[in-house]
């Protein structure tokens, strides 16, 4: 029963979180902090930083970590069965016609103006993401030099390696890791 | 047969490492997977990977998840699909299992945040690479309406906060009518030449 009330609860936040990660948070929030109340408003946060701090979306890994918390194991496979179905359903139809209609020129010049669109937003996510780097929140502070010089110096570096040798960028963010450690230990 | 179940080997195995490795949620999944998939295994081309992108952004969901299914289907119709969801969810869904057992400890390691923090700085690095790779190819194009789009929507998503499906479907309306109003010039100026 309560792995049903799992499942259909994230069936919900996995239909309607469109455009990824940020945009899911407040739906579970919803669903499992005011509606069903499986989790404090504490732990809701912790998991948030949890998910942030671990590979993978962190629509999966909330539901996993929830799906836990109320019905353990089972419980995160039904939480997570549901968050991923819409996508399965949806986006499997959506491919589908992709390949199917991507050769009709009206198709295609709709195409040909999402590509500019989709370079935009992910130049915005990596400005967010540069500013999450460098001053350790989303937005420009109020002191633009109180930089965190190590991490400025970690992305330098990173982006000049795959700049001009084009490494696997994995092995970049594996180096950036352990540069991480090292420096802000010795620093 | 061999050769297509080597292909459902490498599917699991490339989605399960990209998505064991993604920190940071959504696009960064985005450059790795082009990595893998369009530079290293040549399964998908370049501009195929920016559509497939549109989609996975445009659609509900994970944008993880969803740019899986896409690559998985492409690769080897639903039964790709079911695959790469596979590779794609069983990293978090472990990783998170083990991490519930003993997450304020974890939360609290001081290492962990060392790394974590070092790793940002990485994928900041990889996010901007690829901007550069891809924007560099739309501005040497030299055509207005690309660049034009690129600069707005950026603008869009970024001053203004407005919601990124809502710029996706103006783009696309803005493409359909550019598209409409060339093939209308192109019989107009058919029928030009056969009066």
């Amino acid at each position: 029963m309560r792995c049903l009330e799992l499942l259909f609860s994230f069936f919900q936040i996995g239909l309607f979180s469109i455009g990824g990660g940020y945009a899911a948070m407040p739906l579970i929030q919803d669903q499992v902090v005011d509606r069903h109340a499986w989790l404090t408003m504490t732990q809701f946060a912790d998991i948030i930083s949890i998910a942030e701090m671990t590979p993978g979306p962190i629509a999966v890994n909330s539901a996993t970590f929830v799906g836990i918390q109320v019905a353990g194991f089972p419980g995160a496979l039904a939480a997570t069965a549901g968050c991923i179905l819409p996508s399965c359903l949806i986006v499997t139809t959506l491919a589908f016609l992709y390949y199917r209609f991507r050769g009709l020129s009206l198709i295609q010049g709709i195409l040909a103006a999402l590509r500019p669109a989709v370079v935009a937003m992910i130049a915005s996510a990596g400005l967010s993401l540069i500013l999450l780097a460098f001053y350790g929140q989303r937005e420009l502070p109020e002191n633009p030099a109180d930089l965190r010089l190590i991490s400025v110096f970690i992305f330098c570096i990173g982006f000049l390696v795959l700049r001009k040798w084009k490494v696997n960028p994995l092995w970049v963010m594996a180096g950036a890791g352990v540069m991480g450690i090292l420096l802000y230990s010795i620093f | 047969m061999e050769n297509r179940r080597m292909k459902y080997k490498k599917l699991f195995l490339s989605t399960f490492t990209l998505s064991a490795c993604t920190f940071g949620g959504g696009f960064v999944i985005i450059p790795l997977m082009r990595r893998k998939f369009v530079e290293e295994l040549h399964w998908i081309e370049d501009e195929e990977m920016l559509d497939l992108t549109a989609i996975a952004q445009s659609s509900p969901g994970a944008i993880a998840v969803n740019a899986s299914i896409l690559v998985g289907y492409h690769v080897a119709g639903i039964p790709g699909a079911l695959i790469s969801i596979l590779g794609t969810v069983l990293p978090p869904l472990g990783i998170i299992s083990v991490i519930s057992l003993f997450y304020t400890a974890f939360r609290d390691a001081v290492l962990v945040n060392r790394m974590m923090t070092g790793m940002l700085a990485g994928v900041a690095a990889v996010i901007c690479d690829v901007v550069c790779r891809l924007g560099g190819e739309i501005f040497r194009q030299k055509r207005v309406l690309p660049i034009l789009i690129l600069i707005l929507s950026f603008l869009a998503v970024r001053v203004f906060g407005v919601n990124i499906v809502i710029v996706i479907l103006l783009c696309g309306v803005v493409g359909a009518l550019d598209t409409l109003l060339a093939n209308r010039k192109n019989r107009g100026s058919d029928q030009n030449a056969l009066s």
